[in-house]
């Protein structure tokens, strides 16, 4: 058979069959994430039906996958957005990150790996997932609450903090050491704020030089500039998705809000290819050996981030429910923990590494937003407000005082 | 009394912009950055939460404006005809035949004469809201009076012309 044949049949019906996971997903109000994760498991080495002939083409499309994920996540954030709410959110932030990435760091310790594989567990298991969380928060009709706010300004600090912690990854599995890692680091801080301050002063100047009215141009232009950037990005070591982040930063007004809606088909078709391919680079024999430390890691740090959550909430003047449920909105994990694994597993940094990455995504991407549900049940409601009755005697005192 | 609008940002959706009733409720509209926008109402028992978010068209949207602006409450009178003390509400087309048509309110002195006022003028499914005396009058035009009913009665007789005068 011709390789191309093959290439397009493999291709078709992994599409194919990736678009009825997908429904089947939706049908049952899931990220079609751990589906895709698992596709990839199905079809990869040892797993039920390798695909030779596509791997190559598999191995791109997840390449440009990050790439449109992360110019879509800076698309939706404006500079000024970002800057803006630094300053309110970076006490929640810093909570956030020292809550959550250090139990990853220790528990990669407990296992005995390298300092290099517990700072990417550390990673993996700090990110939640924005577009996951985004997408419950606007499923359960919650965008208006009073306590998201809150959630949204933590997934935009540690969106923020990826473009430091990325490049800062990157360089260290390159190899180069703890020293190249300062130095790729604070290229990407100087990077990082010359884009802010100039998509802040300028946003406009740069986003008037692409045109809004040919569709075909935007396209053309806006995925162009963001591979070009992320590439150059990449020959620096400062991570081709930092790259391509700062780009949809640097974009703003009518441009990105018109690049949204043209990207994000391509968004999804890369990203699914992405997910399978992590699927397919991960070996499931090597599963049921991590699936146990998966979960215990992943209750411990889906449990940190209820705390998180919370104490953010009641520092925002948030009521007991309203803190209950930042908590549980903020468990899942998903895109980002795998952008990070993938570059461990690319870099060979620990074998055990993927397996664990992907139990751990696949478990709280579906536990997540089924729990973040658990608020919206009457039983729930009345057990909160029990608690809240229970404490509320106590405040007068102080408050008197 | 103005009321306090609060704006809260939702970094990466839009915007939030709230408002407390004197009833102490809580209503919202959410903006998202695409351009939609969703109503939402806050429960009483928690006020953090919203107990309902319903999403509005651009259409819906500027409905509801309308029907809670002032412009259209004067046009939605007409239909309710539920006025206090004797006041009533009525929609009077103005006859094909009218003297006015063409010429101002200011000359139909309906004000004087019958003490009923012209509230609104609705033309081409438009409302225009509190007419002034120089506000001209064309055919098909519906008239929206308020006053008692010998006064609108009045309204009605002056329109058509048969008045005397």
């Amino acid at each position: 058979m011709h390789s191309t044949t093959a290439l397009l049949i493999e291709v078709g019906a992994l599409l194919f069959a990736l678009g009825m996971l997908g429904r089947i997903s939706r049908r049952f109000g899931l990220s079609p994430i751990p589906l895709y994760l698992l596709a990839g498991l199905a079809f990869g080495q040892g797993g039920l039906r390798p695909l030779p002939a596509s791997t190559e083409f598999i191995e791109v499309g997840a390449e440009i996958g990050v790439i449109l994920l992360l110019v879509m996540l800076g698309l939706e954030y404006s500079a000024s957005e970002l800057v803006g709410n630094l300053r309110s959110a970076a006490p929640a932030g810093v909570i956030d990150a020292l809550l959550n990435a250090l139990p990853g760091a220790a528990f990669a310790f407990l296992l005995g790996w390298s300092w290099e594989a517990a700072l990417v567990l550390a990673g993996i298991t700090w990110v939640s997932s924005s577009g996951v969380i985004a997408k419950v928060l606007g499923d359960l009709g919650r965008l208006g609450n009073r306590e998201t706010p809150v959630i949204l300004s933590i997934l935009v600090i540690e969106d923020l903090a990826m473009a430091f912690y990325l490049p800062l990854v990157t360089a260290v599995l390159a190899g180069v050491g703890l020293l190249g890692g300062v130095k790729a680091l604070s290229v990407a801080v100087l990077t990082v704020i010359a884009v802010l301050v100039v998509a802040i002063r300028y946003g406009h100047a740069i986003s008037s030089f692409i045109s809004v009215k040919d569709p075909e141009a935007l396209l053309l232009s806006v995925l162009g500039l963001t591979l070009f950037v992320a590439g150059v990005a990449a020959q620096l070591q400062v991570s081709a998705a930092v790259g391509a982040f700062l780009v949809g930063i640097a974009l703003s007004g009518p441009v990105a809000h018109n690049a949204t809606q043209i990207l994000t088909p391509l968004r999804d078709l890369f990203a699914a290819v992405f997910f399978v391919f992590f699927g397919l680079s991960t070996d499931p024999a090597a599963m049921p050996a991590v699936l146990l430390p998966a979960l215990g890691l992943a209750v411990l740090t889906m449990l940190t981030k209820v705390f998180t959550g919370g104490l953010a909430a009641r520092r925002a003047g948030i009521a007991l429910p309203g803190q209950v449920r930042a908590g549980l909105a903020l468990m899942p994990r998903g895109e980002f923990s795998i952008v990070i694994a993938g570059l461990a597993v690319a870099s060979g940094v620990e074998p055990e590494l993927a397996p664990l990455a992907t139990a751990y995504v696949l478990i709280t991407v579906v536990t997540g937003p089924l729990l973040a549900r658990l608020t919206d049940y009457t039983w729930f409601k009345a057990m909160v407000r029990k608690r809240m009755v229970l404490r509320r005697p106590v405040e007068p005192v102080t408050a008197a005082e | 009394m103005r009321v306090r609008v609060e704006q809260t940002s939702l970094p990466g959706i839009g915007v939030r912009h709230d408002l407390i009733t004197s009833s102490g409720r809580t209503v919202g509209v959410v903006s998202h950055r695409n351009g939609r926008r969703d109503l939402v109402l806050y429960d009483v028992d928690d006020p953090d939460a919203c107990l309902a978010s319903i999403p509005l068209t651009d259409d819906e949207a500027e409905a509801l404006a309308d029907v809670l602006g002032a412009s259209l409450m004067l046009g939605q009178l007409a239909g309710l005809r539920q006025q206090a003390a004797g006041l009533l509400t009525e929609q009077v087309a103005l006859p094909a035949g009218s003297p006015f048509v063409g010429r101002r309110l200011g000359d139909t002195r309906a004000r004087t004469r019958t003490s009923a006022s012209i509230v609104a003028v609705l033309r081409d499914r438009e409302v225009i809201a509190s007419p002034g005396p120089s506000f001209q009058f064309e055919a098909n035009d519906v008239v929206v009076a308020v006053g008692t009913r010998d006064g609108l009665d009045g309204v009605t007789a002056i329109l058509a012309g048969d008045t005397g005068d």
